[in-house]
C-alpha cells in the first residue's frame, strides 16, 4: 500500500507548523526522513494517523489506497489506525500503557483486529518479542514497561506496533534508545518486513548512518517543509539543499570501519 | 581527585514472584574531577540502572559508591537529598524528568536555588542550550521531543552540580545539534571542574567528548581505556563487534552487523565470561571461569 502525503498543512493554535508537506511512502520500501529539532517531523506521523492535538486545523491530502485519511470519518479512521496503519512514537511511553502487561498490549490489538484466539495471540506475541530482540520473552509478557530498560520499551513499542500485521509503519526516532549492534538487528528486521511482507516504512531519524543503511528515499525537512527529497545514494552523497549538506558536514568524523556485509 | 567512585557495585531488581534481575553485577568505575567519562553498552546491560544507584535511587545489594569521598547510602528520602545535592542526573526519559503541570523557567529555578545562584535566570540557561528565552513560560508538553531534552539539560545545568550524569542526554537532539549540545556539557562540567558520566549509544558523540570509555555487557564493566585507545584498538570481544556495528552515512545501504545468539536475560546469566554465547574467539577457560581483572575483561587480555 502506497501512502502519499500533499500539501499538508497544520496549524496547532496559532503556530503554523506544517507548510505544505509533499511525501510518498511505497510499499516495500523505507522513506528516511531528517530534519531539524522542531521541523515537524513528528507532527507529520501523528496527522497521518489523525492523532493531532485538538484544535489543530489541516489542509492537504493524505492518501492511503485511494481513501484521503484527512476526509475520514473518526471511526472509521480508527479501523484503519489499528489494521492498516501503525506508528511506533518517539515517546515510547505514548505507545505503552503503563499499568498493563506486555502480553496483553501485544494481543489485544491482535485479537481485536485479526481475530485470532488467545492461544495463536500468545504464540504471536512470543515471536514478537524475539525478533525485537527482548530476551526470554516467556518471562517478559507478564512483566510490565517500568521493568524493562529504556531501549527495551522501545522495542517492545516496535513490537506492539507490527502486531496487527500493518501495511504501512510510521516509526518515530525507532532506534535511538539502541546501541548499535541491537538497532542493526532492529534495521534487519524492518528492512525484512519491506523486502518479504511489502512493508511501506516512513522512518524519521535524525541518524543518518542509520539512513544510510536501511533508507531508500530520504527526505529532509526545516521549518514545517520538506526542503528535499531522492534516493538515499543521491541525498547523502549529493545533497542539494544546504541544509542537507550542514546535517552531513556536521557529523563527527569516522575513520575506524570494520568490514561490514553488503547488502 | 577521583570524584566518583563506583567498586563492585551489585544493584538488583525483585518483583515478587519473579526471578531476581541482578541489573548491576559487580561493576567498578571512577570518576575524575573535570573528567568526562563515557558510558556504552547494549541495550539493557544496566546503565541506567548504574546511573540511578549513584543517585540513590536504588539500593546497592553489594558494593560501595562514593561520591565526593561521601558514600551514597541507599533511600531514605533524607540520604537521598545529600547525596542528590552533588550530583545531578539528566534522566533518559525526558517526559519522565520534567514536571508536566509547572512551567519551565519554574523548573529551572529549581536547579538555580540549588546552587544559591542568584544572578542567573532560567532564559539565559536555555539560551545557553539553544531555545529561545520565552520558552521558560511555557509548559513541557508544548515542545518536541528535542526540545524537552534541552530543558532538562538546562535544568541539571542550572544546580551546578559537581558530578553531572547524563543518561542518554542527546537521543532525542537532531545530528547536528548533538554534537553542540554534547560539547556544551562537556565544557559546563569541566570548566567548573565537575565530573560528567556521559551515557550513550551515540559513539560518535562519545568519541568527540569523553576523554575515558567504560564498556559495558550485562551488569559488568568489560573494558575501560582512553578513549582514543580504544577507538584505535578495540580489545574486548564485545567491544570490538560494538564499534564494527556503527552504521556509516555513505549511502550505499549496507545494514550493520549485528551480533550472533540471543541477547542474554540478567535474570540468568550464562557461566564463566558473560560473553561466551556470543564471542567470535570463545575458548575453553571461558566457558567456567569468569574473567574478573581489567582493564579488559577477556581471557584473552589477562594482565601478565
Ligand atoms: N501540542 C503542541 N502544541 C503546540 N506546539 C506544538 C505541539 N506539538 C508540537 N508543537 C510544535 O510543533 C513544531 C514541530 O514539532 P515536532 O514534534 O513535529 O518536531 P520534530 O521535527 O519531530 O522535532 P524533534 O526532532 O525534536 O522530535 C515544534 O516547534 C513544536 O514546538
Ligand atoms: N524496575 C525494574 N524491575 C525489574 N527489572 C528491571 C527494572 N528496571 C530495569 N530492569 C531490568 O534491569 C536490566 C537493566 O536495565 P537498565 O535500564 O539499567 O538498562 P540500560 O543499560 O539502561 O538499557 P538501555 O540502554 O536500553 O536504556 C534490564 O534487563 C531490565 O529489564
Ligand atoms: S573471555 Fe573468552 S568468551 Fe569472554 S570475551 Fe574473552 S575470549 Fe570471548
Ligand atoms: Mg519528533
Ligand atoms: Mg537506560
Amino acid at each position: 500500500m502506497t501512502l502519499t502525503i500533499s500539501g499538508l498543512k497544520v496549524s496547532i493554535g496559532e503556530a503554523e507548523i506544517l507548510r505544505g508537506v509533499d511525501l510518498t511512502v511505497s510499499a516495500g520500501h523505507v522513506h528516511g526522513l531528517a530534519g531539524e529539532s522542531g521541523s515537524g517531523k513528528t507532527v507529520t506521523g501523528l496527522a497521518v494517523l489523525g492523532l493531532l492535538p485538538h484544535g489543530s486545523r489541516t489542509a492537504g491530502t493524505i492518501e492511503l489506497a485511494g481513501r484521503d485519511l484527512l476526509a475520514m470519518p473518526a471511526k472509521q479512521l480508527n479501523a484503519v489506525r489499528g489494521a492498516e496503519i501503525a506508528m511506533v512514537f518517539q515517546d515510547p511511553a505514548t505507545s505503552l500503557h503503563p499499568m498493563v502487561t506486555v502480553g496483553v498490549q501485544l494481543t489485544e490489538h491482535m485479537r481485536h483486529h485479526l481475530g485470532v484466539g488467545r492461544k495463536e495471540a500468545r504464540e504471536r506475541a512470543l515471536g514478537l518479542l524475539a525478533k525485537v530482540r527482548i530476551p526470554s520473552p516467556e518471562t517478559a509478557v507478564d512483566r510490565y514497561p517500568h521493568q524493562f530498560s529504556g531501549g527495551m520499551r522501545q522495542r517492545i513499542a516496535i513490537a506492539v506496533a507490527l502486531a496487527c500485521e500493518p501495511k504501512v509503519l510510521i516509526a518515530d526516532e525507532p532506534t535511538t534508545a539502541l546501541d548499535v549492534t541491537v538497532q542493526a538487528g532492529i534495521l534487519r528486521l524492518l528492512r525484512g518486513l519491506c523486502d518479504d511482507l511489502g512493508l511501506a516504512v516512513l522512518l524519521v531519524t535524525h541518524d543518518l548512518g542509520v539512513m544510510s543503511a536501511v533508507a531508500d528515499e530520504v527526505s529532509v525537512m526545516k521549518d514545517g517543509l520538506v526542503v528535499e527529497t531522492g534516493p538515499r545514494g543521491q541525498v547523502l552523497t549529493e545533497p542539494r539543499h544546504a541544509y542537507t549538506r550542514a546535517l552531513l558536514e556536521s557529523l563527527p568524523g569516522d575513520d575506524h570501519k570494520l568490514p561490514q556485509e553488503e547488502r | 581527585m577521583t570524584l566518583l567512585t563506583i567498586d563492585d557495585l551489585v544493584v538488583e531488581h525483585r518483583t515478587p514472584g519473579r526471578p531476581l534481575v541482578r541489573a548491576v553485577a559487580g561493576a567498578s568505575l571512577t570518576v575524575a574531577a573535570g573528567e568526562v567519562v563515557g558510558l556504552v553498552g547494549e541495550s539493557g546491560c544496566g546503565k541506567s540502572t548504574l546511573a540511578r544507584a549513584v543517585c540513590g535511587l536504588h539500593p546497592a545489594a553489594a558494593g560501595t559508591i562514593t561520591v565526593g569521598g561521601h558514600p551514597v547510602t541507599s533511600l531514605g528520602l533524607r540520604s537521598r537529598h545529600r547525596a542528590l545535592t552533588g550530583a545531578q542526573m539528566v534522566f533518559q526519559d525526558p517526559y519522565a524528568s520534567l514536571n508536566p503541570r509547572r512551567r519551565v523557567g519554574a523548573q529551572i529555578a529549581d536547579g538555580l536555588r540549588t546552587a544559591d545562584d542568584r544572578t542567573t535566570a532560567p532564559a539565559d540557561l536555555l539560551e545557553r542550550v539553544g531555545l529561545p528565552r520565552d520558552f521558560a513560560e511555557r509548559f513541557p508538553h508544548e515542545f518536541s521531543g528535542g526540545q524537552r531534552q534541552r530543558i532538562a539539560i538546562a535544568r541539571a545545568l542550572a544546580a551546578r552540580p559537581s558530578l553531572l550524569i547524563g543518561d542518554e542526554p542527546i537521543s532525542a537532539l537532531d545530528a547536528s545539534a548533538q554534537a553542540h549540545v554534547a560539547r556544551l556539557m562537556r565544557d559546563l562540567a569541566v570548566e567548573s571542574g565537575a565530573g560528567l558520566l556521559f551515557i550513550s549509544h551515540d559513539l560518535s558523540v562519545v568519541r568527540l567528548i569523553a576523554d575515558r570509555i567504560a564498556v559495558m555487557y550485562l551488569g559488568k564493566i568489560v573494558e575501560t581505556g582512553p578513549t582514543a585507545e580504544v577507538w584505535a584498538d578495540p580489545k574486548h570481544p564485545y567491544t570490538r563487534a560494538l564499534l564494527g556495528a556503527i552504521p556509516i552515512p555513505d549511502g550505499r545501504g549496507v545494514l550493520p552487523t549485528e551480533l550472533p545468539g540471543d541477547v542474554p536475560d540478567p535474570a540468568d546469566p550464562p557461566s564463566g565470561c558473560r560473553f561466551h554465547p556470543r564471542c567470535p574467539l570463545v575458548m575453553d577457560v571461558c566457558l567456567d571461569r569468569e574473567p574478573e581483572f581489567g582493564p579488559v575483561a577477556c581471557w584473552l587480555h589477562k594482565p601478565a
